[in-house]
């Protein structure tokens, strides 16, 4: 049993209203030294599978599929234990 | 040859968990279009005994994850896809139009209106072609006002993917000014070239972001809804 | 072994509580026991301070209405047809998590609607905040609409009107109410009885949480250790979930084989067991370990006090369990039989075979009532002796006007309820913006209308008189859309009821609204109430939330506030006097909260409501208008920006002894704008004479401009679009700034 991490964001050259309205309230707050913030989903799930390999052949699937909308979202993942 | 009278078309509305206009679309196309029209439960495998298929609003699954994302799987959907295949027709309005993009039925995905806030009011669409079986009753360059609902009508396709539903004639509707102008400020959501509606190749599935069941009555305040079901009455295949 | 003290009295029950308990089960409680006791006897859900005083309500009017204890009410609107309604608050849980509290306010209401069998078909949000400058009641604002708008819009359910209203009294603590109607045949009622011994108890919805359990962490029989999660007292709605329940449950009562249902609310697993079986004179036995549960380890006082959201009891008929557990299935929601009914009248639960709390349901299901004392505050009678005659007079009417119409009070709502799908199920014949919703009942030629007032500022002036005001005020916003007003459902917001002058308040508010609906034949068919609104700061104006439903008896004879043609002529129905007490005005440009409330003749209001109402019914009104906030210059500056024209209108003559800011900006209620084709002025006139209510020619629409003038020199003048984009954007420049 391992432990799956995803995370997935808007490909960058769509634009992040988002993450810009979150990056303008940091500002207002007084973090000045902010920039290029990024707003995305993570995932995270219990994974059985026979090998490491199997495992991330199967997420890359998973995030394809269902997980992330490939027209407009990017995706990495990494799997521990 | 049989004789001259036509079967009306057949409406088919799907109800997904969380759809919630499937009521307005059967009201509209039975109480104001008179035409047939039945409920499809989203686990049905087979949906050929209807002319047209309608993919209602709402929020299907609750928008978990993104809008449509799942119930783009629901087991009716590869139905609805076997019968697009065979050039039946498919209409999705708002969250049916975000579940077409979802199942790869129409080009480009969905994305939260520019301003992050979920939109209800009247808007003005123009028609941008007549050549679908959804707008014949209609004129090219003719302005409709009907309303929209939504937190997700931003819609979004690459730079490729605009040139050819440009060159194919696939933008079907388009936000404008009452007068008919393409603006920025007559967009709601922020969608690219304010497209509001549009089509497939095969143009026999359209999907829209405004909901024509809900000016289907004068009552409600505009009844230019109408002309997407007489389009569609206009014949059945 | 003995109950500790600190036990019961950190669950918030007194020692006289305690022994009452003791007394009535003939031994000391269980710990599951007594959390049962806390929570049932608790104001939010066993109403023990305010349920004498609401027995002053009349629960009968001239529309046959349906009164179902702590249920939903409603009214018959059409042959077997009913409109059920209530409203409840949400204030305490909005001020702490305002997107979650308000999102789960309306989750709540709207249970509330559909276990009785009802389709929800409309949501109001009268919503209280603190001055909008403070960036506090900004972010609460932008939360609680968001809230309401995820839930609402997500459930297909409209929200089709509510309201706006800012005061410093509201800082500390904001007044989230929500509002949900719904329909149903009036022989389709389900009621919430738990009857026929040997029928199954099945819980439905989502699995059961340690959703606001919070300070009832007393009972825990273990510390919580370094990093163990607390107990979450902000619960979290999901409304998909809700949006399924509301499907599957009127599915499964067309099979007619469900006998009771009743949605978890407050106090969850305890509230619906112990009060259907109340409700039914039986018993029920049920086991714990059979419910879904969220997390492991649950103990069982933690089962029956959790508020988790989106829950449901149902008792069915023995031998149909299956067909009820099918349909929940279809929808893809847990359904499990976990209790039966019994005939002993018991409540009686297990956990894993042990019996942990065994408790005559009736006893349960009866908090003792309190007489709490009242006094009248000493601020009460230098408001009303406060002399307003020496009041400077401004100079600039127009500026004053201009600055009303930015008024957060005043000033359009559309920031708001463009946020919420207001046109889903394609009912909405009036959307929101007007005097009241209107909604079509399809398949029926009659149509409802519904709004919300609660002018707290009035009621702490004076609450008897303010809360009369507010019953005028929302019954005449329904005759102005053309609708008889029905019946009425209110949310009483109040401050802490141990405190006499708090509590005078509250009495006397429900003396005076008690009053008026006997007097104009409504029924109060449910209602809420609200206590504790304060802080060390201060506590909330009195504010008596009222959402009252009229009924068209031809809904495509509707009138909107707009108007419409050059040339018609504006009428006032009523008579304006010096009322500047209370007012919007006063307060705006004097900076000011004191005098009397304007004064109110309930016969003078019922005349000008039903001349209203029978002109518009005859077809002669091309739009009518109440005045309210902002007084009489306000109402005609709506009348225009609404019909994108302007008017020219002559303050009456027989006012000239009044003070000029009285004359365009006092709030005398029993006052409606009229506007209608100058051939149909004289039959009006005849209806208002018939009616007994005055009525008088002010000006013609026209122009591009509202210019007012009093004995024949202007006082006013502001264009329509300046207006406009006054009005229209005031709000939006306020919250995003």
């Amino acid at each position: 049993m391992a432990r799956a991490r995803v995370i997935i964001t808007l490909k960058k050259t769509i634009m992040d209203a988002q993450g810009q309205t979150i990056e303008n309230a940091l500002h207002n707050l007084g973090y000045a030294g902010v920039s290029a913030l990024r707003m995305g989903k993570y995932v995270e799930m219990d994974l059985n599978g026979a090998s490491k390999a199997e495992m991330e052949k199967q997420l890359d699937e998973m995030c394809r599929q269902l997980l992330a909308n490939p027209i407009i979202e990017d995706f990495r993942f990494e799997i521990e234990g | 040859m049989a004789a001259a009278t036509k079967t009306k078309t057949r409406f088919g509305v799907v109800i997904f968990p969380g759809s919630n206009c499937d009521t307005d679309a059967w009201h509209a196309i039975h109480d104001r279009a008179g035409a047939p029209v039945d409920y499809i439960w989203h686990q049905e495998t087979d949906v050929s005994g209807f002319d047209c298929v309608i993919l209602p609003g709402g929020f299907s699954y609750g928008d978990y994850l993104r809008t449509g994302a799942v119930a783009r799987f629901s087991p009716v959907m590869k139905a609805v896809a076997k019968f697009a295949d065979r050039g039946r027709l498919v209409l999705g309005i708002c969250n049916g139009f975000q579940i077409l993009c979802e199942a790869g039925m129409v080009p480009g995905a969905m994305m939260r209106n520019a301003g992050q806030k979920f939109v209800c009011k009247y808007v003005h669409i123009r028609v941008e072609t007549t050549d679908t079986p959804f707008t014949r009753a209609m004129k090219k360059g003719q302005v409709l006002r009907i309303p929209i609902a939504h937190g997700q009508g931003n819609y979004y396709c690459d730079g490729a993917t605009l040139a050819e539903l440009k060159r194919s004639d696939q933008i079907v509707f388009r936000y404008c000014t009452p007068d008919g102008e393409i603006t920025a400020e007559a967009n709601p959501n922020g969608a690219l070239d304010n497209i509001a509606g549009i089509c497939n190749p095969g143009r026999n599935v359209m999907g829209m972001m405004p909901h024509p069941e809900r000016s289907s009555d004068p009552i409600l305040g505009s009844a230019d809804g109408r002309l997407v079901w007489e389009s569609l009455i206009g014949g059945a295949r | 072994m003995a109950v500790e003290a600190r036990l019961w009295r950190e669950l918030g029950l007194s020692d006289a509580e305690f022994e009452r308990i003791v007394s009535t089960i003939g031994r000391e409680p269980t710990p599951t026991e007594l959390a049962m006791f806390s929570v049932e006897w608790s104001e939010h859900c066993g109403y023990p301070r305010s349920r004498p005083l609401l027995g002053l309500f009349p629960k009968e009017g001239k529309y046959a209405s349906r009164v179902q204890g702590e249920d939903a009410g409603g009214i018959e609107v059409a042959p077997n047809l009913t409109v059920l309604f209530k409203m409840e608050s949400h204030n305490h849980p909005s001020q702490v998590e305002p997107f979650q509290g308000a999102a789960t306010g309306v989750g709540g209401i709207i249970r509330d609607i559909f276990t009785m069998g009802a389709r929800p078909i409309a949501v109001l949000d009268p919503l209280r905040f603190g001055e909008l400058d403070q960036p506090r009641a900004r972010y609460l604002l932008k939360g609680v609409v968001s809230g309401i708008s995820f839930y609402g819009n997500c459930l297909g359910v409209p929200t089709v009107g509510g309201e706006l209203r800012f005061e410093d009294a509201y800082r500390g603590n904001c007044l989230v109410n929500v509002m949900a109607l719904g329909v149903v045949e009036s022989d389709k009622i389900a009621t919430s009885k738990a009857i026929g011994v040997g029928n199954p108890v099945i819980i439905v919805g989502n699995s059961t949480g340690r959703d606001g359990i919070g300070g009832a962490s007393i009972l825990a029989s273990h510390e919580f250790g370094e990093g163990e999660e607390k107990r979450p007292t902000v619960q979290i709605g999901d409304p998909f979930t809700e949006k399924c329940l509301i499907e599957a449950c009127l599915e499964a009562l067309k099979t007619g084989a469900i006998v009771g249902m009743k949605d978890m609310g407050a106090a969850g697993i305890t509230c619906t067991t112990c009060e259907m079986s109340a409700a039914g004179g039986h018993g029920m036995d049920v086991e714990l370990q059979k419910v879904p549960r969220r997390e492991p380890g649950m103990e069982p006082w933690e089962m029956m006090m959790s508020e988790s959201q989106e829950r449901m009891l149902i008792v069915a008929q023995k031998g149909r369990e299956d067909e009820v557990l099918g349909i929940f299935s279809k929808w893809g929601l847990n359904a499990v039989v976990f209790g039966v009914v019994t005939d002993d009248g018991m409540l009686r639960v297990r956990d894993n075979g042990q019996v942990v709390a065994e408790l005559e349901a009736e006893a349960l299901a009866s908090p003792p009532t309190y007489d709490l004392p009242y006094e009248e505050p000493a601020y009460y009678r230098e408001a009303q002796s406060a002399d307003l005659s020496k009041l400077p007079m401004p100079g600039d009417m127009t500026a004053v006007l201009r600055d009303l119409l930015a008024s957060p009070n005043v000033a359009s709502a559309e920031w708001v309820y463009q946020q919420y799908d207001h046109m889903v199920q394609t009912n909405t014949v009036v959307a929101p913006g007007g005097d009241a919703a209107v909604l079509q009942l399809k398949g029926y030629r009659q149509g409802i209308a519904v709004t919300t007032d609660g002018n707290g500022r009035y009621c702490y002036l004076d609450p008897y008189l303010g809360a009369q005001l507010v019953l005028a005020e929302a019954t005449r916003n329904l005759v102005c859309v053309g609708a008889e007003p029905a019946g009425v459902t209110d949310c009483l917001n109040f401050g802490n009821p141990e405190k006499p002058d708090r509590f005078w308040q509250f009495r006397r508010c429900v003396e005076g609204l008690a009053d008026a609906c006997r007097f104009f034949r409504l029924p109060v068919v449910s209602g809420n109430v609200s206590f504790y609104n304060e802080t060390s700061d201060a506590a909330v104006y009195p504010t008596p939330v009222l959402g009252v439903v009229g009924v068209l008896d031809d809904v495509n004879k509707h009138c909107t506030s707009g108007f419409e043609r050059v040339g018609d002529a504006i009428l006032l129905l009523g008579e304006t006097r010096d009322d500047l007490g209370g007012t919007e005005y006063l307060k705006r440009h004097h900076k000011a909260v004191t005098g009397r409330p304007p004064a109110l003749d309930l016969q003078a209001e019922k005349n000008v409501q039903a001349a209203c109402l029978e002109a518009i019914r005859a077809g002669l009104a091309a739009s009518a208008h109440d005045c309210s906030d902002g007084g009489l210059a306000v109402a005609l500056a709506e009348c225009c920006i609404h019909g994108g024209i302007g008017a020219d209108v002559s303050l009456p003559a027989s006012e000239s002894a009044l003070r000029l800011d009285a004359r365009l900006f006092g709030e005398s209620p029993s006052r409606i704008v009229l506007s209608a084709a100058p051939g149909n002025v004289e039959r009006i006139r005849e209806i208002a004479s018939t009616q007994g209510a005055p009525v008088q020619v002010l000006g013609t629409v026209g122009g591009d401009r509202l210019s007012l003038s009093a004995e024949g020199k202007s006082v006013a003048a502001l264009g329509v679009a300046e207006m406009e984009r006054i009005w229209r954007s005031a709000i939006k420049e306020l919250v995003e700034q």
